[in-house]
């Protein structure tokens, strides 16, 4: 599959109805998931046949892509029934068989679930600012406790340092495979513009 | 279409060829209860109201690679309590990987047959997880744990 026709399917893809403030629901946009999941499946090879998970899957526009692209089985996890009934839609729409959704809060995962459970892990996580402060590193944290070759995630650009010492301290290699501006379309009543960019590092970490 | 009942249990069986992320039994392997106290929380027991057949392709290479990391044992087991047990045995036999129709069979185990309705019942607490259209809801309630 080319990277367009990828782009041009992950458009179909419904997003939030009404997206969720304390839960930073912002949608990935098609343009930049295809991106990733063409990345991660054409350098890397880490979707075809892999049992694929994505944390905080909202509508699912990862999940989605990943499946096109030939995951062995791709799981959806969302705090958010909401957003994981318009995943099922849309997975309904694109005639999927092998996705699964799973509700759960990732930030209350204990240690021992699900550890080592999938292959790869690929997310774009909440970025942890406004009330939600630090929990961009929880689900990184979950996410390389469940993977077990590679993490693929979206953190903003300002915190690579951060984001580079809590990797050494717990042991895994990162590199940044892109710097990406996201265009982050006005969602909220709070944004004053009709869209911000932000730059935001698109990362893998290895576990092996 | 209905096509049959499990025996001994009073859930419907369905055979459909779309998709819809009900969850599969590979799925089920994975999850375990988180509720406190709990030390393995696995398996966790399936109550079906409604389970269906989904046809999906084979894929050879992904269910080989995916043997080794079950936990071949629950995998059979819940199987069985579904009806859908396939004569899998409760050991795993070496030169597996050689063996088609053997692959074939958990690839129906592990990819084809879905919950729709139910509930997961943690083996140790008893906290009940419901699973609504096919989605497990592993939220632990507050009040309740």
């Amino acid at each position: 599959m080319k990277l367009k026709e990828l782009e041009s399917c992950l458009q179909q893809v419904d997003a939030f109805e009404n997206p969720k403030l304390r839960l930073e629901q912002y949608p990935t946009r098609p343009h930049i998931a295809a991106c990733m999941l063409y990345t991660i499946h054409n350098t890397f090879g880490e979707i075809e046949d892999k049992v694929v998970a994505d944390l905080g899957c909202g509508c699912g526009v990862l999940s989605i892509g990943a499946a096109m692209l030939g995951a062995g089985l791709c799981l959806g996890f969302d705090i958010d029934e909401d957003a994981l009934e318009i995943f099922r839609t849309n997975a309904e729409e694109f005639e999927l068989t092998n996705i699964d959704l799973v509700q759960c809060d990732i930030c209350s995962l204990p240690a021992h679930c699900l550890v080592k459970a999938v292959d790869t892990v690929i997310m774009n996580p909440p970025f942890g600012t406004k009330h939600n402060k630090g929990m961009d590193m929880m689900f990184l944290k979950t996410a390389l406790q469940m993977a077990r070759t590679s993490v693929y995630s979206l953190h903003k650009t300002s915190t690579r340092e951060h984001i580079q010492k809590k990797a050494a301290d717990w042991k895994v290699k990162m590199d940044v495979v892109a710097e990406l501006r996201y265009d982050l379309p006005a969602s909220y009543k709070f944004h004053k513009k009709k869209s911000v960019d932000i730059d935001v590092d698109f990362i893998r970490f290895s576990l092996d | 279409m209905v096509v049959g009942l499990g025996p001994g249990s009073s859930f419907f069986t369905r055979h459909v060829g779309t998709g819809d992320g009900n969850m599969k039994l590979l799925t089920h392997n994975m999850l375990r209860s988180h509720v406190t106290g709990v030390t393995r929380g696995f398996p966790l027991i399936i109550r079906a109201d409604e389970v269906k057949v989904n046809s999906v392709d084979f894929n050879r290479e992904f269910v080989s690679r995916m043997i080794p990391k079950l936990e071949w044992e629950a995998l059979v087991e819940t199987a069985e309590t579904l009806g859908h047990g396939s004569g899998l045995p409760r050991e795993l036999l070496s030169g597996y990987e050689n063996d088609e129709e053997f692959l074939k069979k958990v690839h129906h185990v592990l990819l084809e047959v879905e919950i729709i309705e139910g509930a997961l019942k943690c083996p140790e607490s008893g906290t009940e997880f419901p699973i609504t259209r096919g989605i497990p809801n592993m939220l632990i309630n507050e009040e309740e744990s």
